[in-house]
């Protein structure tokens, strides 16, 4: 084993983790903001039947393309090319964030839905009947049943983002994977860098998998017992 | 800009054969994934349930690992570390250069590697889902190992396995685009040959994403009619 090489290789991917980590934390973000508004355009039918094939059509379709169509395919739209928002469509970067928040939005509408649905209709009529508002029994009320109801769904979903940022290696970025993928045409040594890159990888997404398991157990203490 | 829609068509400057093609390669390629993914999560399923201690650490390792790893360097992992192994191996024993790998049995292990371990987590689920007064009333009647899984366990557990199995095979679907990389013509790589010659980029990657989007509303009729059929004699509507 050649742990001179090893922990060269280290090294140099590690350079690629602000970028992974910034991509999943801005298109979770991002997203999740997409998709709260995805579920309270459900409320009206057209905004329903919108929010519907969005969701179809973004977990219809592999992420792969989603990022294609972003990167080269609004590119030849001359009205894109001149319009004001191509200084950020040029760069991979942007269109990268794009398609990760677009893809996000799809599949964390489905998740937020889901906890709205667990919510019980007698604690929202608890709620409306000793006098709160709309918005206060949505923030009191239903929102953190929701959120509570939602979050192990959710926490795989963290995890697939973190994921599927790797996908943005393919437009030339150079995340964890797109460095990984450049040490290899440099050395030719595919084992020991895609296994390195891989530990990274597990690292990271052991840790949302604690992270989640804390997060859960402080938010209903109730059920795993009130020392936490 | 105006499409020129020709280019999807049939004619001598179109592409529409190609991408049926195309498609074709890609529902081949989810096809041996799905498969092999089911073998081993079922291995992985009945290790985590029967197993000694070493064989449950072993299948925990496996689908930690998979879950956690992006499918892109999974897949990455296969071709190119694939390539070097075989070339190590094929030089040791004296056989000439250039070696290579196929991208199609590259992709298929990765990807069946990585839903083997998301539905060894479906089935063993379903498993325990099975209420255990069935299979002490089949073992009661003297039902042996094999006659109680195929009679008792299977039929249960697969009914309550079938929605998940379902999102299994759409994901499986949708990760083959990501054997594109390895240069296996599959729909991905058709769309991005045909936009790279054709300049014209977003109507190549539409299509692309309609033939994802028919394979994938048709797969899901497919576990939609299986789920109804499974349920025939099923108490329903008590929810």
């Amino acid at each position: 084993m050649d742990t001179e090489f090893l922990s060269g290789i280290f090294l140099k991917l590690l350079t690629g983790l602000p970028l992974t980590l910034n991509l999943t934390a801005l298109s979770l973000l991002f997203g999740g903001l997409l998709a709260l508004v995805l579920n309270l355009m459900r409320a009206s039918r057209v905004g329903n039947a919108l929010a519907s094939t969005y969701v179809f059509v973004f977990r219809g379709t592999p992420l792969l393309i989603q990022i294609f169509m972003i990167y080269y395919g609004l590119a030849s739209f001359d009205a894109v090319r001149s319009g004001f928002l191509w200084p950020f469509l040029r760069e991979p970067y942007w269109c990268g964030l794009l398609a990760l928040a677009l893809n996000d939005a799809a599949y964390t509408s489905e998740i937020l839905r889901g906890g709205l649905r667990a919510v019980p209709q007698g604690a929202v009529e608890a709620g409306r009947v000793s006098g709160m508002g709309r918005t206060l029994v949505l923030r009191r009320i239903v929102l953190p049943l929701a959120i509570r109801q939602a979050l192990p769904a959710y926490s795989n979903e963290v995890i697939s983002m973190l994921k599927a940022t790797a996908l943005v290696s393919t437009i030339t970025l150079l995340d964890v994977t797109g460095l990984a993928r450049a040490e290899v045409s440099a050395t030719y040594r595919a084992v020991e860098i895609f296994l390195c890159a891989a530990v990274i990888y597990l690292a990271l997404s052991l840790l949302v998998t604690r992270g989640a398991g804390w997060l859960e157990r402080r938010l209903s203490p109730y059920k795993f017992g009130v020392s936490a | 800009m105006e499409f020129d829609w020709a280019l999807l068509g049939f004619g001598p400057e179109g592409w529409g054969m190609v991408l049926i093609r195309a498609g074709g390669m890609t529902l081949v390629v989810s096809i041996c994934a799905f498969l092999l993914g089911l073998v081993l999560g079922t291995l992985c399923a009945w290790a985590r349930i029967a197993g000694s201690r070493w064989v449950q650490r072993l299948a925990i390792g496996y689908t930690v690992v998979l879950r956690g790893v992006p499918d892109l360097l999974v897949i990455y992992l296969f071709y190119f570390g694939g390539r070097q192994v075989v070339a190590a191996v094929g030089t040791a024993l004296g056989f000439e250069g250039p070696f290579d790998i196929s991208g199609f049995v590259a992709g298929v292990l990765a990807i069946g590697l990585i839903s083997g371990a998301a539905q060894s987590e479906v089935l063993r689920g379903a498993y325990y889902a099975v209420p255990t007064g069935t299979i002490e009333a089949g073992r009661v009647v003297g039902m042996g190992r094999l006659m109680l899984f195929r009679r008792v366990i299977a039929p249960q557990a697969l009914t309550t396995a079938i929605p998940a199995m379902g999102n299994q095979w759409q994901s499986v679907i949708k990760e083959t685009a990501l054997i594109s990389v390895t240069g296996l013509v599959e729909t991905m790589r058709q769309v991005s040959i045909a936009a790279g010659s054709t300049q014209e980029h977003f109507l190549f990657y539409l299509a692309g994403a309609l033939i994802f989007l028919i394979i994938t509303s048709l797969s899901d009729i497919v576990f939609r009619l299986a789920e109804r059929r499974s349920l025939r004699g099923h108490q329903q509507g008590h929810a």
